[in-house]
């Protein structure tokens, strides 16, 4: 790991002055050769330290942005939503009464993911924005499309926890299963310029897929903030839900998640719809036939059966990760029963 | 052995509360006597936390990672980015002049693989050395600071010629695939699994068949049989995934050399510095305190070792090297992959009438890829083919995993022996009533069917729903070993306080805590009585810690040493309680006569003795019957070890997800010692199991010859979510060949659980798995669940 330039701005202004790059610019190269004169910043750090003790990233300055207090609070939005600050831990998230009341999808995935170590470093911020952890991508052995190389190696290679969707230019899942239940629950980024404007996005519009640009995977652009995550308050009458499926359970990442949320009518039919697939794609990947397919049925085994079919049309698997298709399945049927059973 | 220099002695034999005799021996003169069964033993055989585990648990223990000495220096390897290259030129230059390098060591000679007879060990930099596959070690730095040896690293300038590679099994058998070696080759099976090297046919990357072992007439066996059973399995390439990963620090000393490095073998790290520097074995001291894990990859000094000694010599400081997780995974050994094809036959009442075997596996550019012993010996049958090939493919070589060859060897045998108990109607336990002879195993067959609860094992997939259970049962089979080069001393001092030394080693299963155990029991004392003092060959030369021989070997030595030294104080001691020497027996802190009638504590008796201290230091004698087979200092007793591995496990169906719900396990290793440690040991042992079984495989990619999940996230391991509820329960198994008649736990204890596993799978679902690990992809695809869509590719 390379020496670097540290700075702990105590507020959003001071943070937002700093010329700094994103990491994904900071790690592109032509020549395969690390480049040394970005300054990034840093929230917890999880991805960030891993990524400089793999050797691919080496910035000459680092902004932490972990001292400004604002950024770690759960409050209640005027929407009557809720609006989480980027620097709130996974840990925080999975603890928090309105969270596990009102966005059970959210409680799910925080607390089912990395280790219970890393849950109480790692922030919600960090977590959407972290980097794909495609071997090929974490290699420095392998100067890769994303990094600014020529080729994605997943396709001739090994595929096997690859996407079956939208692998346009590159087969990288997107890494972040908090992100897939956010999409789902109709999330909104609050975004801080170098000026102290600010933006606001819709989640699954900030995410981008290879065919757009294939050497980063959001639409951040440099010196801006992840401030917060916007929630907007769920119908009384909604349900989510996360499942996240791992070779093991313990510590890993997915082979698979889906994030489902239900509006359902009192005894009645789906009202609204959200299916997406985690791991599935280089961004959260929204089943648009399963959704159709839910919204304006009374929901039952067969209803459910035949969403987690539409959930996997236009799938286009990999030589060696056919094998996802029965796994989304089966977790989309799953999730549907769990949302309508649970309520 | 003369009459003279031995004496008669009876021995309990046999399995406690199942079927206890006696026997008589010829043992040496200066044995300890007879040890009783554990009931009957004050310390011996009771279950006492181990030593150091409070160390352990709060970090205070010292591992090797923690050495530091002053003025040390730090080390990095530069390893090859190329599966296969020539190494035209390498300049050291920009390397020499950064701030803070102190030594710079380009490798030249190799170990730990196979070895060309010629060709392949020319000095880089001249004509060229070859370099065999990505992370083959070129050269080391010691610097002041890791950043500045890693920048050193970094500045060494490197001029490859690349050359074809292959990584993949298969392809490397091919006629046209690219030679890993292009001369003859020699070395020692590294890996363990079969013999290699004897003058074998090498035809390509083929080296091979090795047609030891065979016995019988196979053809003719197949003949007489009523059923045939014939399938092929394929298993995968295990790394050994240590916690504590390879490393040392190396001090160069003008009188000497002392090497504090985690390993499992103090006495045998000594041996092999100590000639690889010219250095005589006085001045060679090698060091270990606490260690995280080896499982076979520990046992030599390798390559890295040897560098951080040169470093050290040329720097004229000391020299720390620890591998990080990317080295360990690629160049710190692997257990090999194997590709078997198993034939089985037999009559219908169960009688085997053949067993051939046609195997091959890679150890990448090492030796040893076979399947060791465990089809050959488990089970009766006349009639034996083998036959075991070395592929030499571009990537690290394989050492010896926990139960070498005998793992991958079992995983496909006792699949096909409940393959075969299914087509001949017979429950899996009731065929090996009638194939296996050991009748320790039937004892744990008995005691784990009624624990396991067998008579719920239903047909396979009587579950109706997505998830489905199944029950599944397996045996295992390893030997007995010794090493005889084996030693220990016992010291009485004069204030009553004990030593036990020798330089075995602590590798993480307990042994101080035993040997604590067996000077207290001999000496009447406690355990915490006794100052254990090992892992430096300051002390009596130890034996290793691998092929499950460190309890077998260094339990007697310590027994009989503490036996000789008491007896020398109770010569002193005799005459001041007007007691005939003879007469007199310690126990509980006393030394007194049979009836108790006179007695000295302990420390009073100590204080009578004319020197600060009295000391014996006793070796391994050999097994009081003789042992099947001595080659040198290793043996192999009479008698081999055992166990029966039960599991239940749940599949599901729909995502091929397999959890493992409960494991049991039966095992015996003679008189257990320390039924608590031995039975944590059991357990890492199916934890290990279960997690070959399900998770572990190295993934190389064949375009590029990189391991690709070179850590510990993408490389899928067991941790505690996977954790079954497991049971344990120990044989004591007597056989009146040593002073403590105890043998090894480690490798028996992970041989049984992946085929166990892999027949509750069927038992599950009515699919057998014949590859692992059984992930779900290969569950899915067995079940014939994955579409067959094309991707865009």
């Amino acid at each position: 790991m390379n020496s670097f330039e540290w700075s702990s701005p105590r507020d959003i202004a001071q943070a937002a002055g700093v010329a700094t790059t994103t990491v994904a610019a900071a790690m592109v190269s032509q020549s395969g050769r690390l480049s040394t004169d970005g300054v990034v910043f840093k929230a917890g750090g999880i991805d960030l330290l891993d990524l400089m003790k793999e050797g691919l990233l080496a910035p000459r300055g680092i902004v932490n942005l972990r001292e400004i207090p604002d950024l770690a609070v759960i409050a209640q939005a005027d929407d009557g939503g809720v609006r989480i600050g980027a620097n709130v831990t996974l840990a925080q998230l999975a603890a928090d009464p309105v969270i596990r009341t009102r966005f059970l999808a959210l409680a799910d995935v925080a607390g089912n993911s990395a280790s219970p170590q890393i849950r109480q470093v790692a922030t919600i911020g960090g977590n959407l924005l972290q980097r794909p952890r495609c071997w090929y991508f974490r290699s420095r052995d392998h100067h890769c499309a994303r990094k600014g190389g020529e080729v994605c190696f997943a396709f001739a290679g090994e595929n096997q926890y690859h996407a079956i969707f939208d692998h346009n230019g590159c087969a990288m899942v997107h890494p972040s299963t908090s992100a897939t239940a956010l999409v789902a629950l109709g999330a909104k980024l609050e975004l801080t310029g170098a000026a102290g404007t600010k933006r606001v996005v819709g989640l699954e519009q900030f995410f981008l897929l290879p065919e757009v640009d294939i050497q980063r995977e959001n639409d951040l652009t440099p010196g801006e903030i992840l401030t917060a995550i916007l929630l907007p308050p769920p119908a009384p009458t909604s349900r989510s839900i996360h499942i996240k499926q791992g070779e093991t359970d313990s510590f890993d990442w997915p082979i698979a998640d889906v994030a489902v949320a239900l509006d359902t009518a009192p005894g009645g039919a789906c009202r609204a719809a959200a299916v997406i697939l985690g791991a599935a794609a280089p961004v959260p990947h929204r089943a648009k036939a399963a959704e159709a397919l839910l919204v304006g049925k009374t929901i039952d085994a067969d209803v459910a059966r035949a969403a987690a079919h539409a959930a996997l049309q236009g799938a286009a698997p990999l030589t060696k990760n056919a094998y996802k298709l029965p796994i989304f399945e089966t977790l989309v049927r799953r999730a549907i029963l769990a949302v309508v059973r649970g309520g | 052995m003369t009459s003279a220099d031995t004496r008669s002695q009876k021995y309990p034999v046999g399995i406690d509360s199942v079927s206890m005799a006696e026997i008589e021996r010829r043992v040496p003169a200066g044995e300890a006597p007879p040890l009783p069964p554990n009931a009957q033993l004050a310390v011996i055989g009771k279950s006492i936390p181990r030593i150091n585990g409070r160390a352990k648990v709060t970090g205070a223990a010292p591992f090797t990672v923690d050495v530091k000495l002053p003025g040390m220096l730090y080390a990095r390897l530069l390893r090859s980015p190329l599966p296969h290259a020539r190494v035209m030129s390498i300049d050291i230059g920009a390397a020499e002049r950064h701030p803070g390098v102190r030594a710079i060591h380009v490798i030249n000679d190799v170990v730990g693989r196979a070895v060309e007879t010629t060709g392949q060990n020319t000095p880089a930099g001249t004509s060229g050395r070859r370099v065999l596959y990505v992370g083959d070690p070129i050269a080391a730095v010691a610097a002041v600071t890791p950043e500045a040896a890693q920048a050193a690293v970094d500045l060494i300038k490197v001029d490859y010629q690349p050359l074809a590679f292959v990584v993949d099994l298969e392809d490397a058998r091919k006629p046209d695939a690219p030679r890993v070696f292009t001369h003859p080759v020699h070395g020692e099976s590294f890996a363990g699994g079969n013999p290699a090297g004897a003058a074998l046919p090498q035809q390509g990357n083929v080296l091979g068949p090795n047609k030891s072992g065979s016995r019988g007439d196979a053809a003719a066996g197949f003949a007489d049989a009523d059923v045939v059973v014939e399938h092929e399995f394929r298993t995968q390439v295990q790394t050994h995934c240590c916690l504590e990963p390879h490393g040392l620090v190396a001090d160069w000393r003008k009188d000497g050399l002392t090497v504090h490095m985690s390993t499992q073998f103090t006495a045998g790290i000594r041996a092999e510095l100590a000639a690889a520097f010219g250095l005589p074995l006085s001045r060679v001291r090698v060091i270990v305190d606490a260690m995280g894990g080896g499982f076979g990859s520990k046992s030599s000094a390798g390559n890295y070792a040897r560098a951080a000694v040169t470093l050290s010599r040329q720097a004229n400081a000391p020299v720390r090297l620890v591998l990080d997780r990317h080295e360990e995974q690629i160049d710190s050994g692997n257990r090999p992959a194997t590709v078997q094809r198993l034939r089985v036959g037999a009559r219908r009442n169960g009688t085997l009438t053949a067993i051939a075997i046609d195997t091959y596996g890679t150890s990448g550019v090492g030796l040893g890829a076979g399947i060791g012993n465990f089809a050959q010996a488990i089970y009766d049958c006349a009639n034996f083919e083998l036959l075991q090939s070395d592929v030499f493919i571009n990537a690290g070589p394989g050492c010896a995993m926990r139960a070498p060859g005998n793992v991958p060897g079992a995983f496909a045998l006792e699949q096909t022996i409940d393959e075969l108990a299914e087509k001949l109607g017979m429950d899996p336990l009731t065929l090996r009533e009638r194939i296996d002879l050991s009748a320790v195993r039937r004892e744990e067959r008995r005691i784990g069917a009624a624990r396991f609860g067998w008579n719920r094992r239903r047909a396979p997939g009587s579950d109706s729903g997505p998830i489905k259970r199944g029950l599944g049962m397996a045996q295992s089979l390893w030997g007995a070993n010794v090493r005889t080069n084996s030693a220990c001393e016992v010291r009485i001092f004069r204030d009553g306080s004990v030593e036990v030394l020798s330089s075995v080693q602590d590798i993480g299963t307990g042994i101080g805590t035993v040997l604590a155990q067996v000077v207290a029991e001999e000496l009447g004392l406690r355990p915490e009585d006794i100052t254990v003092r090992i892992g430096d060959t300051e002390y009596p030369a130890g034996p290793p810690s691998y092929g499950s021989l460190t309890t077998a070997s260094i339990t007697p030595p310590a027994r009989n040493a503490a036996y000789q030294v008491l007896r020398k104080l109770i010569e002193i001691v005799a005459p001041s309680i007007a007691a005939a020497a003879g007469n007199l027996v310690a126990r509980a802190g006393r030394i007194s006569t049979a009836d108790n009638s006179r007695s000295i504590g302990f420390r009073e008796a100590a204080a009578q003795l004319p020197t600060d201290q009295i000391g014996v230091v006793a070796s391994r004698s050999d097994d009081y019957a003789g042992f099947a087979r001595k080659m040198g200092d290793m043996a192999s007793a009479q008698n081999a070890l055992g166990g029966v591995q039960f599991a239940e496990v749940a599949v599901d169906t729909e995502t091929g997800i397999v959890r493992v719900e409960r494991v049991v396990a039966v095992q015996d290793c003679g008189r257990p010692m320390n039924p608590l440690q031995i039975e944590s040991q059991v357990q890492g042992g199916i934890l290990q199991g279960i997690s070959y079984a399900l998770f572990e495989e190295r993934i190389l990619d064949r375009h590029t010859g990189h391991m690709l999940n070179a850590n510990l996230e993408q490389y899928k391991i067991l941790r505690s979510r996977e954790t079954p509820a497991i049971e344990v329960h120990l044989l004591e198994n007597y056989q009146g060949m040593s002073a403590t008649d105890a043998y090894g736990i480690a490798e028996p204890s992970n041989i049984a659980t992946a085929p166990a596993i892999a027949n509750a799978v069927y038992n599950a679902i009515g699919v057998r798995l014949r590859q692992l690990p059984m992930s779900p992809a290969a569950v899915l695809a067995a079940l014939g669940r994955i579409p067959q869509r094309s991707g865009p590719t």
